[in-house]
């Protein structure tokens, strides 16, 4: 299996890679950490005429803080992520979640934006963007724009971004409030595989130990990741008890709406979707209390 | 369609040659170089056996065009024996064990546990399948490997 020809330009700016994007009307794709691009061009479900190689460009890289917000650099590697202190301080629900994407060997090249863009159902990076409403920075020669995690997602594999524009970075709120505490849980067949449904949650207690502000979210169960409002609103104001996330939880087939693939069927997503947010809405809880102690 | 001279430090030497730019390292390497003991699999970024150490992290070469790799320095399964010609001490503990059999896997595995014991002297067994996780063994089932591994960080600590 070997790619179809195509050229290639090393973009060495963002304004560089924008314009040959604009360009390449529609032939043009960027290519960043390439673990998911170069896979569909070896089977050639993918036949890009001009390959934009963005891995130079030094301003797509890196964590900051903007206040409130982390803002992770597009071109940022999923592994230095990961390792990034201040994410492990201040947005450990991308931590845990970036634990279960891919391998070693794909994590030390595949990258944030990459894989928001490439928007699979089952992509834990996308699963927290929506569950956090992250928003997604995006930039083409007209200028840029930022996206909700809500807008951005269109459908599996599609997302709003235009042709000519490029992704530069992931806005992520940082929840400040004293007694915050977050759960990721993923089924897959193996660890690093495609997950079969993951849920996300982060959440705040109060000083009663009630559930002031809670985000749930589900990946892998519909063709994009969901927030599942209806069981924050149930959830808030309670005490957070099992039976509590259990009643909850208990309808939220109606919420979903997944395929069936090889892996798995679509009530088997269901049902998995439901396990992995009652124990991650449980280890937010549990997280949340801790930090109360 | 575009062609390119690349030019790398594999094992401590520079290299160059000129490939397409839909020239996969892992053939780069196999085909322009010469070296051939990094072998190619899936060509699909499942199987892990082309992996090689690139800029000192472990990646998987048909998932990296060769001239998006242009300037890297590059350690393939080559390059882990000693200056004398010796195994390494992870090769050494491979063939104490016998961990292979049809040994398609071999260099990919050597490339992710190198790269382990590199940045983790002390292993645990967990985190050895962890390392070795996405490199797919259809002969041993991992038993020789994690132990070729086990072995191999304790010769590597004691010599210091």
């Amino acid at each position: 299996m070997k790619a179809a020809a195509f050229d290639y330009i090393r973009a060495d700016t963002v304004e560089e890679a924008c314009r040959l994007l604009a360009e390449g009307e529609g032939e043009a794709r960027i290519i960043a950490g390439g673990q998911t691009l170069v896979p569909l061009m070896a089977m050639r479900l993918a036949r890009p005429e001009l390959l934009v190689d963005i891995n130079r460009i030094a301003s797509l890289k890196g964590v900051t803080a903007d206040g409130e917000t982390l803002v992770i650099g597009a071109g940022t590697r999923q592994a230095d992520v990961l390792a990034d202190a201040e994410v492990a301080a201040r947005a450990p629900l991308l931590a845990e979640a970036l634990s279960h994407v891919g391998h070693e060997q794909t994590r030390n090249r595949g990258t944030v934006g990459g894989s928001l863009a490439n928007a699979d159902p089952t992509a834990e990076i996308g699963l927290v963007a929506r569950t956090l409403d992250a928003e997604i920075v995006a930039r083409s020669s007209g200028g840029e724009r930022r996206i909700p995690a809500a807008a951005f997602f269109e459908s599996a594999m599609v997302t709003t971004l235009a042709p000519e524009e490029l992704l530069i970075a992931l806005r992520l709120p940082v929840w400040t409030a004293p007694r915050t505490g977050h759960g990721f849980h993923e089924l897959g067949i193996r660890h690093g595989d495609f997950a079969i449904a993951a849920a996300a949650a982060q959440l705040t207690l109060d000083s009663n130990g009630r559930c002031i502000r809670i985000h749930v979210g589900v990946g892998g169960a519909s063709p994009c990741p969901v927030r599942l409002t209806a069981v924050e609103d149930a959830l808030a104001g309670s005490p957070l008890d099992d039976a509590a996330i259990a009643r909850a939880t208990e309808d939220i087939s109606d919420m979903l709406d997944p395929e069936s693939d090889i892996h798995a069927g679509a009530e088997q997503r269901q049902r998995t979707a439901r396990a992995m947010a009652r124990r991650a809405i449980a280890d937010a809880r549990d997280r949340a209390q801790a930090g109360a102690a | 369609m575009s062609d390119h001279d690349i030019a790398l430090t594999v094992n401590g030497r520079r290299m160059t040659s000129r490939a397409e730019a839909r020239t996969t390292l892992v053939d780069f390497l196999r085909d322009n170089l010469n070296l051939t003991g990094t072998h190619v699999g899936c060509e699909h970024g499942v199987c892990g056996a082309c992996s090689v150490i690139m800029d000192g992290r472990p990646v998987r070469s048909c998932l990296i065009y060769a001239v998006m790799a242009d300037g890297a320095e590059i350690t393939t399964v080559e390059g882990l024996e000693g200056s004398d010609g010796a195994l390494s001490p992870l090769q050494d503990a491979f063939w104490e064990t016998h961990a292979m059999q049809c040994g398609y896997c071999t260099p990919g595995m050597l490339i992710a546990a190198t790269a382990l014991l590199a940045r983790n002297p002390d292993p645990t067994e967990h985190e050895i399948r962890d390392a070795i996780g996405g490199n797919l063994c259809r002969c041993t089932g991992y038993v020789q490997i994690v132990e070729a591994v086990q072995i191999a960080a304790r010769a590597m600590r004691e010599a210091g």
